[in-house]
């Protein structure tokens, strides 16, 4: 099963299907919107339904920490859903924020999220996910300024002992 | 009418915050190549403080308004997205520019699997890259990877993959004969190189031969080998067995210098045969 059914996915998110269906519980309205595109994936490897939720999952979570990690800046929050090369440059940006005496708030919004390479190993999923976040500047407590911004991200994720954790992480222009 | 006036100049006030916003008096480049030098220009007069911010990194610096802003090379490495902010203490503006990967790879990820595989089986080996810029970016503009598989008694296998999102993967099969292979990855002048150990596989066919030992038998087997020609590794059990009168005895002995050898009780009239795994050997009928 080289493709995945996008809304048996989608319908595991509970955010964008609560934006849908009106029989399901209510949710928070600050849960980001999700959707799962179909993967077309060129390889050897089987992506499994399960694996593929479970990935996805992951890194949906990882914005919620990264969100409280540069909100105050604290890198260690990073070390749950992050590792290697993603989270050395998050906290060296947690660093510089720290001393500038700067904080940053993300809020994520909407997420189209796509598998796009699942390696032969299984060592390692790639996503795009055209993300809709807003931020928040503050420095010293002061309101800087904000913006909503649309971007893609690049991201690599790799399993370890019980999830998936972000290595790449990297937007680009759409 | 007189309380709306002052309403009425804060407002303006607002608006002209909100206007010199969107002024364009911040230039900002809409992208440039991770750690090049680059420059913004702010409009204006007075000191303010900019901010380029986003998760890759953060840079804060107090400016001179009414010039550029020069970021020498190196400033901004992390590819990503950033929000421009300008802030003074009369007004606030924002933009945003994207920071590209560069276009020259400087390194690769490169993992080749399994470690440790027989020899002459179909599309075992794989070989997946990720290639980076010298910020450790990863470059998402295509590019051609090599895969090469070497080792000096067989042809080198080669296959050029175009990287997708950064990543390229390719399988390639094991070589016909014993040894450590090569597993080379090579994006322009940027290689990486894995070791695959080849061994042989299972034997392909056993041979054996009887001869008297005083009261016994000695069984010696031909040098096992495997479907390729390479000898099968020392330590492989191959299984002896005796049949005679309804029974049954049966010795498991490993290869050692490449052939086993054992003395079983000769009975006249036994059934001598042998194997190892699945693969069955000759059989003598014992009539001495």
């Amino acid at each position: 099963m080289k493709s995945l059914n996008s809304l048996i996915l989608a319908a595991s998110f509970g955010a964008s299907i609560a934006a849908i269906g009106a029989d399901r519980p209510a949710v928070r309205t600050d849960q980001p919107v999700v959707r799962v595109e179909p993967s077309n994936l060129q390889g050897p490897r089987e992506l499994q339904q399960q694996t593929a939720k479970a990935a996805i999952q992951d890194y949906l979570d990882s914005w919620a920490v990264l969100g409280s990690a540069m909100s105050q800046n604290q890198p260690e929050l990073l070390e749950k859903d992050f590792i290697g090369e993603a989270q050395d440059k998050l906290a060296a940006t947690i660093k510089q924020q720290q001393i500038n005496g700067v904080r940053t708030v993300y809020q994520d919004k909407s997420h189209d999220v796509k598998i796009v390479f699942y390696s032969p190993d299984g060592l390692s999923i790639e996503l795009t996910d055209t993300v809709q976040y807003d931020e928040q500047l503050f420095d010293h407590d002061k309101a800087i300024g904000s913006a909503r911004v649309r971007t893609r991200y690049l991201v690599v994720l790799t399993p370890t002992e019980v999830r998936w954790r972000v290595r790449i992480f990297q937007a680009q222009p759409e | 009418m007189k309380p709306a006036l002052p309403v009425l100049l804060a407002c303006l006030s607002l608006v002209g915050r909100v206007a010199l916003a969107q002024s364009g008096s911040l230039i900002v480049p809409a992208t440039i190549e991770a750690g090049s030098a680059f420059s913004i220009q702010c409009g204006g007069s007075g000191q303010a403080t900019l901010y380029i911010s986003g998760p890759g990194q953060l840079i804060k610096r107090d400016v001179q308004l009414g010039g550029s802003t020069w970021f020498p090379a190196g400033s901004l490495g992390n590819a990503g997205h950033y929000v421009v902010f300008l802030s003074s203490s009369s007004a606030s503006e924002s933009g945003s520019m994207d920071v590209l990967p560069a276009e020259k790879p400087a390194d690769l990820t490169f993992i080749a699997k399994p470690s440790r595989l027989p020899v002459a089986l179909h599309g075992a080996i794989t070989g997946a890259v990720y290639v980076f810029d010298s910020y450790r970016n990863l470059i998402n503009k295509p590019k051609s990877v090599s895969f090469e598989l070497s080792n000096p008694s067989s042809p080198t296998q080669t296959h050029v993959v175009q990287t997708r999102y950064g990543a390229a993967w390719t399988q390639m099969d094991s070589s016909p004969h014993e040894g450590k292979d090569q597993f080379v990855a090579r994006v322009e002048n940027v290689s990486s190189t894995r070791i695959v150990s080849q061994v042989p596989g299972d034997p392909c066919s056993l041979k054996m031969y009887a001869k008297p030992a005083g009261k016994k038998v000695q069984l010696q087997t031909d040098p096992v080998r495997d479907c390729s020609g390479n000898a099968v590794p020392d330590g492989t059990i191959v299984t002896f067995t005796e049949s005679y009168d309804n029974s049954k005895s049966t010795v498991d002995v490993p290869l050692k210098r490449g052939v086993a050898s054992i003395e079983m009780p000769a009975h006249p009239g036994a059934t001598l045969s042998v194997a190892s795994g699945v693969v069955l050997g000759n059989q003598i009928r014992w009539n001495q």
